[in-house]
């Protein structure tokens, strides 16, 4: 059995690497494309684009201009002279955010009344707009109480020394400089690694079917359980030298820092590739054109990386979706290698993971295996 | 146009495949609609309550009475805060010292600490703005007590910010993200309805016979779009059907228009599909590049929910070859900010372009196979 299935894998493998174009597709695109997306997935939000409409022209606003200019999260690319261009300039998404100040602003100011500064801000990407206003309005605190301390200080100097304060210190723990790569890179090798495995696998079977070599390679000796295992063993060795390289540029270039162990790493993507690895195969064991493993793939895919955690929270879902994502081998994946890389974390907080990719994994092989015997009689 | 219904007839002999690609954008949308949230309402906080006096619990009621906020755990040792945190019990952790209340009194400047769990930074993010909101909103009620006290009571707020929100008044994830959808459901449809098709007449032997046939590359071209694209638009039209009335995401612009864009990405993406299927040798490697070339490129690098504007600047200029970049920036202009051709032209112009070039590229492969 052992040298059947050597046999085979030898077949594989020669048919996988001589040819030059395949080496290259197994490469080249891999490593275009972690550093593409290491760089795109990222929430991170500076230099949002501002523009100003000031119809006091005081000192005061002026001041108040500056504090927007001097901050590494807006940068102010107009200057706006009637209220008229604000939807001009958010409509044609030049800017996120305007900021108004009206006449009567400094005079305010000097009354001690209120002073309003009108600000809109485009809602259309709700998660800058919701961080920008987080920084608006902190700017705007800053000011508001530098110039009431600036008052008291001339006032009654001694009331600003006893005054008390509070403030949040903030303190974040495992991506301390709240690095969105080191969230994102992570979980790109993940996605990127179903992407590659699961097309790949899902045309293994079928393509042999198509071609009309399956029915000569079951006249042979071999078994069907063999042929699988001959079938995925290439591509499992491959995904995982594949995986490896990427994470290799994830720690060396993108600098993501590496916390736990290199042992369970391995365990845990030795599954995660089995369960993924696992599901081409039933993919393709049910398909019966290239067309329809391609089809049905992505049929997989797509919902298998939106349900995994990778880009939205699996907290915010509806209950009924947070349960179909215990389906999900990459949402299992996602918690390993972002709880290795950056908590540092082992198998004692990590076993439920590797348990649950494990269990589906070796279903869903036996499925593909008992899938392909029956398509076979 | 006799291939264009033998193309047809292929299509509807494999009803499997058919009935995948119909349902496919109606489980995705759901599943994509329902799935993609970036709100993050009642994060799970512990406190670590080290005084537990009246102006301590005062901060803490702040905290409970959040709607971004849900209390889980009152702790007594910082040991078990850093064993919820790891455990993932909570994501944030308040730690107000044992000097707080005498600190107030005596006029320092007192911090609270959050702990939080950054390794989703976008969440963390979020969470410490909110939380710095409610301490900060703490702190001046503190502030402004105090000086109502010695006798100041004008200008204890000089400056109050009005912060109008458009198109999203809520801010929620869900309308900035589920018009996108459409964009990624057509891509990767479209490409994939298109890119097997040369590949498999090539590897069955059929496409000799396709050859030989008295009909032009182009009559070809055209007879592989057109059932393609009659059943792309289904599919788009299931996908915005769904997105408008089923998530009943605010839909202010014109619909002609997004028609127009759409049957114009569609276009691209079919034409996309096609030059690859030209080119590829087989429907494996025909597949391996439709993956490639659609799926994460939509995904991660036209906007969908990485904004392009914060990319590096080399990286904006490869998501300008994207041509899912134009359709989403476009769908989200027709449907939130209800703009027009003269704000989405440029866009509208770049898909045309696109499929301009893959049409040549693809009429100049068949030529040369012809040869």
């Amino acid at each position: 059995m052992l040298l059947r299935i050597r046999e085979m894998l030898l077949k594989e493998f020669v048919q996988i690497l001589r040819d030059p174009r395949m080496r290259f597709m197994l490469v080249v695109p891999l490593i275009v494309q972690i550093f593409l997306y290491g760089y795109a997935a990222n929430y991170d939000v500076n230099r949002v684009p501002l523009a100003i409409l000031d119809l006091d022209h005081s000192q005061e606003s002026r001041d108040l201009i500056s504090r927007f200019e001097a901050s590494r999260y807006f940068i102010v690319v107009a200057d706006l002279t009637n209220p008229d261009q604000i939807v001009d300039v958010i409509d044609r998404s030049e800017v996120v955010l305007t900021i108004q100040i009206l006449p009567g602003f400094a005079q305010k100011l000097h009354d001690r009344r209120t002073a309003p500064v009108e600000a809109v801000l485009d809602g259309t990407d709700s998660n800058t707009a919701l961080i920008a206003l987080g920084y608006v309005n902190e700017i705007g605190r800053k000011f508001a109480l530098g110039y009431r301390d600036h008052y008291l200080s001339r006032v009654s100097p001694g009331l600003l020394v006893a005054m008390p304060s509070v403030a949040l210190e903030q303190r974040p723990w495992f991506n301390t400089h709240l690095e969105s790569q080191w969230f994102f890179v992570p979980g790109t090798i993940g996605l990127m690694m179903m992407l590659i495995v699961m097309t790949m696998t899902a045309f293994t079977i079928v393509r042999e079917r198509e071609i009309g070599t399956l029915e000569q390679i079951m006249v042979t000796p071999i078994r069907s359980y063999e042929f699988i295992l001959g079938k995925s063993i290439p591509n499992f060795i491959l995904a995982l030298a594949q995986m490896a390289m990427i994470a290799l540029i994830g720690i060396l270039w993108f600098q993501v820092p590496f916390r736990g162990s290199l042992g369970v790493l391995l365990l845990g993507s030795v599954l995660y590739l089995l369960s993924v690895l696992a599901i081409g195969l039933l993919i393709s064991t049910v398909s019966s054109t290239q067309q329809q493993a391609l089809v049905t793939s992505f049929f997989i895919v797509l919902p298998a990386s939106i349900l995994s955690g990778f880009s939205f929270p699996i907290s915010s879902m509806p209950t009924v979706l947070q349960g179909l994502t215990y389906l999900d081998p990459v949402r299992y994946y996602l918690v390993v290698v972002r709880g290795i890389f950056l908590k540092g974390i082992g198998l004692d907080i990590l076993w439920p993971q590797m348990l649950a990719m494990a269990l589906l994994g070796s279903i869903l092989l036996t499925l593909s295996v008992v899938r392909f015997k029956s398509s076979l009689e | 146009m006799a291939l264009a219904r033998k193309e047809a007839i292929q299509i509807w002999r494999d009803p499997r495949a058919l009935l995948i690609i119909l349902t496919m954008p109606i489980l995705l949308m759901a599943l994509l609609g329902y799935g993609v949230n970036l709100d993050q309402n009642h994060t799970p906080l512990c406190v670590f309550d080290r005084e537990g006096n009246q102006q301590s619990q005062n901060l803490l009621k702040l905290f409970a009475s959040n709607q971004y906020f849900e209390t889980r755990q009152n702790l007594t040792s910082y040991e078990d805060l850093i064993d919820s945190l790891d455990a993932g019990r909570c994501t944030l952790g308040i730690v107000i010292s044992n000097r707080f209340s005498k600190g107030l009194h005596e006029g320092r400047e007192l911090g609270v600490q959050g702990v939080v769990d950054a390794s989703n930074d976008n969440t963390a993010n979020l969470i410490t703005g909110y939380a710095r909101q409610v301490i900060e909103g703490y702190s001046d009620s503190v502030q402004a007590d105090y000086l109502r006290l010695h006798g100041i009571t004008s200008g204890l707020e000089p400056v109050s910010f009005e912060v109008r929100t458009w198109f999203n008044d809520d801010l929620d994830s869900r309308n900035y993200v589920v018009p996108g959808v459409v964009a990624i459901v057509m891509a990767v449809i479209g490409t994939f309805l298109t890119s097997l098709t040369i590949a498999r007449e090539r590897e069955r032997g059929t496409m000799e016979q396709l050859l030989a046939a008295p009909v032009s590359p182009l009559e070809l071209i055209c007879g592989k779009i057109v059932p393609f694209f009659v059943i792309g638009m289904i599919d788009a039209l299931i996908c915005i059907g769904l997105t408008i009335w089923w998530f009943g995401i605010p839909f202010r612009g014109d619909f002609a228009l997004l028609l127009f864009a759409t049957a114009l990405f569609l276009m691209t993406v079919l034409l996309m599909g096609l030059l690859i299927s030209t080119i590829a040798h087989n429907q494996f490697a025909a597949s391996q590049f439709a993956v490639l070339l659609t799926f994460l490129p939509s995904y991660l690098l036209s906007g969908f929910v990485f904004p392009v504007d914060q990319m590096p600047r080399w990286l904006q200029i490869v998501s300008h070859t994207v041509p899912a970049l134009y359709y989403v920036t476009a769908l989200k202009g027709i449907f939130l900010k209800g703009v027009g051709l003269s704000v989405i032209g440029g866009q509208l112009a770049a898909l045309t372009l696109c499929s301009l070039a893959f049409f040549f590229l693809t009429l100049y492969s068949f030529r040369r196979t012809l040869d």
